[in-house]
């Protein structure tokens, strides 16, 4: 069953009542955004939820199991609970700083899936600069994080921060440089054309030899990297800074950066699958269910990577970023570049 | 999808909110909220560009102004123990030098904007201008695309060079 459908429906509904046009595109606008917060907030909802019951089958325990069935309302009892904590600002907190930073962090975290096709048809707005875009609004998680470690006022929390936008900054350059030379190959930033290109599965850019599996695992290190998790979680090494920018946070605002760090991994799982996996192409099932199967498929291995590796050292993670992983990215572009330009694996 | 007026509003929103912000970074005591307010400012000026139909120009100023250029700002004041938390003045005694500056710097502006002829196209914008402007990075402005690359490189080079502890 294609969603689509369902929205096209609903929108020829909404067109025949007989209001103007701008109210029936501020009416669509809105609905699309009401739909995509309330979808990522179950996924989130929902990820906590899978991480914490992976994290327990890695390390032979049980996980939550009491709240409801194998503990799977848990997340709505600690988000409950979160929600009636005291939101306490620190005496010398810088204010306006401290209060901004997690809505900032929030908002980034959502802005991104204007972009995100969901489906065949299933996209909030189609811009010709669609990953440019992306990239470009991620930054501000950046932004907000080195706000959250100026505002509390805390060293742990500023130290947390600085680290945590010198690996993002750091690891930013490898991950663009992987998605340009996928960029290459298609000729256009559109997300749609993107997903297009690869409708065959020998045309998913992570099976075109010989660029497109190193530009995947380019990418795949960078995006751990991107969203602070382990082997890159210096930012919250719990031995060393307590838990890191988010430190004097508590009750919703800390909800928020907790919503928003497992968002943004449904993010660069969503944008690995797309530019890769082919997105929301295959055969039989509907669309979005491609999409979703791929985009977990890949959420899966970034929870694998964490309950599985030790933590980097602060300056193994830089020589790794700038000396092994740039030049790499670099070389793989030039050669996606020639085989574009030879047109000899254009299939 | 609006029409004129509505994109004329948001035309007079932002540029309030660049006049301001840019107000705040040039004003407030506070280094790290003049860097914040440098960020909105950047950002609004992307908003423009959107309005403008330019919108690979307006994903490019957030990616490098925003992400990028602020960042690093940021990262220098937080790594500065005399910048970092302390009200510092952002004005020195050379006010009367800096205000024939600006006047002179301003009349020039204005006088240009003045003799200017805007060429004014009535065919709607090409769909797809991110691929134009590539294509003509890459074939009639290649050379001034190259030597500004080359002013980037030598200018970090520079940069490393001076920042070296040791010497070369």
């Amino acid at each position: 069953m294609e969603l689509i459908g369902i929205f096209k429906y609903l929108y020829e509904q909404l067109v025949a009542t007989g209001i103007p046009q701008v109210w029936v595109d501020l009416i669509s606008l809105v609905a699309s955004a009401v739909i995509i917060f309330g979808v990522l907030a179950l996924i989130a909802l929902f990820l906590v939820w899978w991480e914490r019951k992976l994290s327990a089958d890695f390390q032979q325990r049980m996980g939550p199991m009491l709240t409801g069935w194998h503990g799977l309302i848990q997340t709505v009892a600690d988000a409950i609970k979160l929600i009636q904590k005291e939101d306490i600002t620190p005496t010398k907190a810088d204010r306006p700083v401290f209060f901004w930073a997690p809505i900032i962090c929030f908002v980034a975290a959502f802005a991104v899936y204007v972009t995100v096709p969901f489906g065949e048809g299933l996209i909030v707005s189609d811009l010709n600069i669609g990953i440019l875009y992306i990239v470009a609004i991620t930054t501000f998680t950046v932004i907000s994080l080195l706000m959250a470690g100026w505002g509390s006022n805390n060293k742990y929390a500023l130290l947390g921060g600085m680290r945590s936008a010198a690996q993002v900054v750091s690891y930013e350059v490898p991950m663009i440089v992987a998605i340009l030379s996928v960029i290459v190959f298609v000729g256009s930033l559109s997300m749609v054309d993107i997903v297009e290109s690869q409708a065959l599965i020998y045309q998913w850019y992570i099976f075109r030899m010989p660029f497109g599996p190193i530009a995947f695992v380019i990418f795949i290190i960078a995006a751990t990297a991107e969203t602070n998790r382990t082997p890159f979680d210096l930012p919250e090494a719990e031995q060393e800074l307590v838990a890191g920018f988010n430190i004097e946070y508590s009750g919703m605002k800390f909800a928020m950066f907790f919503l928003a760090e497992f968002i943004n991994m449904f993010t660069v799982s969503a944008i690995g699958a797309t530019l890769f996996l082919g997105g929301w192409q295959g055969p039989f099932l509907p669309s979005w269910v491609w999409f979703l199967v791929k985009t977990f498929g890949l959420v899966f291995v970034f929870m694998w990577f964490r309950w599985t590796y030790p933590r980097l050292r602060v300056d193994q993670l830089m020589e790794f970023s700038w000396k092994f992983l740039l030049p790499l990215a670099f070389a793989n572009l030039i050669l996606a570049g020639w085989m574009k330009y030879s047109g000899w694996f254009n299939w | 999808m609006f029409g004129v007026e509505v994109s004329q509003l948001f035309f007079y929103l932002l540029s309030f909110i660049i006049i301001v912000s840019a107000i705040y970074v040039v004003s407030l005591r506070n280094i790290f909220h003049c860097a914040l307010f440098l960020v909105l400012c950047l950002f609004s000026v992307a908003g423009i560009y959107i309005l403008l139909e330019a919108e690979f120009l307006a994903a490019v100023q957030v990616l490098i102004y925003v992400g990028a250029v602020s960042i690093l700002m940021i990262f220098a004041i937080m790594l500065t123990s005399r910048l970092a938390n302390k009200k510092i003045m952002q004005s020195n005694d050379n006010v009367t030098v800096a205000i024939f500056v600006c006047a002179g710097f301003l009349l020039t502006s204005l006088g240009s904007f003045g003799y200017t002829v805007w060429k004014v196209v009535d065919s709607p914008l090409p769909e797809n201008n991110t691929l134009t402007i590539g294509k003509l990075l890459m074939t009639d402005y290649v050379l001034p695309f190259e030597v500004v690359s080359i002013v980037l490189l030598a200018a970090m080079i520079g940069a490393i060079v001076l920042a070296r502890r040791e010497k070369i």
